[in-house]
């Protein structure tokens, strides 16, 4: 679509001009470029300091429907959280109906418990106080996918760990407390991180600045490490894992892993495009590793 | 000097160049051999069970007579993935992994371990389908390799799995299906709790599910095939959905 503009237009690009014209497009659900195979324009690109002439042609793309960030982190961190309790508090159809409201025997189920709901608490606070997003929105079928991932995941390994026959840790209670140590160490680590990180940028921005380590040791990590966020999450379910002796929780740990890993290097990577005086020193996930 | 720096540039131009077609050399060379290996492979096999049901009438024992030869070639199939992932081969990575996954699994965890369902007639079903859609495939790629290519080959590579994949899904799924109650009997291949890493395994659900992901996996690649096959034979150009 062409428009014509006199030079002095300082409306920004997406917001107002389709939502005019085809209200069920909106905008965040537009993706509008200057090229067919370009980077889509920013919401807060203006049309006078564009590189574009008097008239101006731009290419729409609809990005499917849109959910926003907010929304989709509430509902995929709430449901671990009460799928995990359900199968703490044994509700009836889950394990043989003798065992129903019933609770465990070993302590380590009952802090395995805490610990969990612990986390996924300090994720939705996270969500709601904490973080400050890139992007308002993601495209709807992620709530999907990511809810399946970790809903799966939370019943799978909350299966196990509150079962009637559930094993507890092999070098007993002074496993169970170097997990605990290893696990709180992290949780507090990955909280710093997130703190640092929203301190980076003034509210209702969407700056990218190079994260240094502050006065908190808990940021020293980022000397040696480009997402330490990753690597205290990481840690976490090191230490879960090691808690539960669950192999389930292993598994989970891993595919987490990997898939921080990913997120990691990309964002390294990026780090690395945007900014000249990156430090070298810095890995991605991994300190010297990885 | 300029001229210097141009000079020095131009020469580690050519060395790349000379690396990659050496590169390429290796990797022609090799996958000729490999494709004409599993070629004679597959022929063998065909002809393996041909002369046993001349000779003995009936297709009861035919897997047993095979069975070393087939999960040789079968399983020496995985270096496709290997060929897929360092990109010597066109292919998508997890359209061969699944394909190839498939196969092993049929080969190793049904027919090998579960003796019972070896002489079924469904065993047969996807043998034979197996047989001729692999001689087919090979001798297609051995044939591109060597850039002469004749057209039934193209032509057999490209029909023959319409009739032929369904007919193999049917034959496999029906094996696993006859599998099931020796599974359950014998509790094999399961881990039962209470144990150290409280886990729990079925492998009779486990069957189960693999049945029901027939479901979706198979219109995907059966689809694929079939979009090959138009840009191929028909040189149409399919637009794919953008994501």
């Amino acid at each position: 679509m062409k428009f014509e503009h006199n030079g002095k237009d300082n409306r920004p690009t997406s917001t107002k001009l389709c939502a005019a014209c085809y209200p069920q497009w909106y905008p965040a659900r537009q993706s509008i470029r200057l090229d067919p195979k370009g980077k889509s324009l920013k919401d807060e690109d203006v049309l006078q300091h564009l590189p574009v002439g008097t008239t101006a042609t731009f290419y729409f793309r609809d990005l499917g429907a849109q959910i926003s960030w907010v929304t989709v982190f509430l509902t995929e961190y709430a449901g671990p959280l009460l799928i995990y309790l359900m199968f703490y508090f044994r509700v009836p159809f889950i394990y043989p109906p003798k065992y129903d409201f019933t609770t465990s025997k070993h302590w380590v189920v009952h802090l395995a418990c805490m610990c969990h709901s612990f986390h996924y608490v300090k994720r939705l606070l996270e969500t709601l106080f904490v973080h400050r997003f890139s992007h308002g929105t993601m495209p709807l079928r992620n709530i999907f996918k990511n809810c399946t991932y970790y809903w799966g995941f939370a019943a799978w390994m909350a299966y196990y760990i509150n079962h009637p026959l559930y094993t507890p840790p092999t070098y007993g209670e002074q496993q169970v407390k170097m997990a605990l140590i290893i696990f709180l160490f992290c949780q507090i680590g990955n909280f710093s991180i997130h703190i640092a990180l929203r301190n980076l940028r003034p509210p209702g921005s969407k700056t990218r600045k190079i994260p240094y380590p502050t006065k908190n040791p808990f940021t020293w990590i980022f000397l040696l490490v480009s997402c330490p966020n990753y690597t205290y999450e990481l840690g976490s379910w090191l230490g879960f894992t090691l808690m539960t002796q669950c192999l389930p929780v292993a598994f989970f740990t891993l595919v987490g892993f990997i898939q921080m890993t990913v997120w990691a290097k990309a964002k390294h990577r990026s780090y690395l495009k945007e900014f000249r005086d990156y430090p070298p020193l810095r890995s991605p996930i991994l300190p010297f590793v990885l | 000097m300029a001229s210097g720096e141009e000079d020095g540039a131009v020469e580690e131009k050519e060395t790349n160049n000379k690396k990659k077609r050496t590169k390429s050399a290796i990797a022609t060379a090799w996958l000729t051999f490999y494709n004409i290996a599993m070629t004679a492979g597959w022929l063998v096999l065909a002809l393996a069970m041909a002369r046993y049901y001349l000779q003995k009438g009936t297709h009861k024992g035919v897997y047993r007579s095979i069975a070393r030869t087939l999960k040789f070639f079968q399983t020496f199939a995985v270096l496709e993935v290997g060929h897929c992932a360092i990109g010597i081969v066109r292919t998508s990575v997890i359209v061969t992994g699944v394909q190839v996954c498939s196969r092993i699994f049929m080969v190793w965890f049904i027919t090998n371990s579960i003796r019972q369902v070896q002489n079924q007639e469904s065993v047969i079903l996807f043998l034979v389908v197996w047989t001729v859609t692999e001689i087919t495939r090979y001798s297609f790629y051995t044939f591109k390799l060597l850039n002469h290519l004749p057209y039934f080959i193209k032509w057999a590579r490209y029909n023959l799995f319409i009739v032929m994949y369904p007919l193999g899904v049917i034959g496999e799924l029906m094996t696993i299906y006859a599998a099931l109650p020796y599974v359950r009997r014998s509790g094999m291949y399961s881990l039962r709790l209470p144990n150290k890493y409280n886990v729990s395994f079925d492998y009779y659900y486990f069957l189960i599910i693999v049945m029901l992901s027939y479901i979706p996996l198979f219109p995907q690649l059966y689809f694929h095939m079939l979009r090959q096959r138009r840009r191929v034979l028909h040189g149409e150009v399919i637009v794919e959905k953008d994501e």
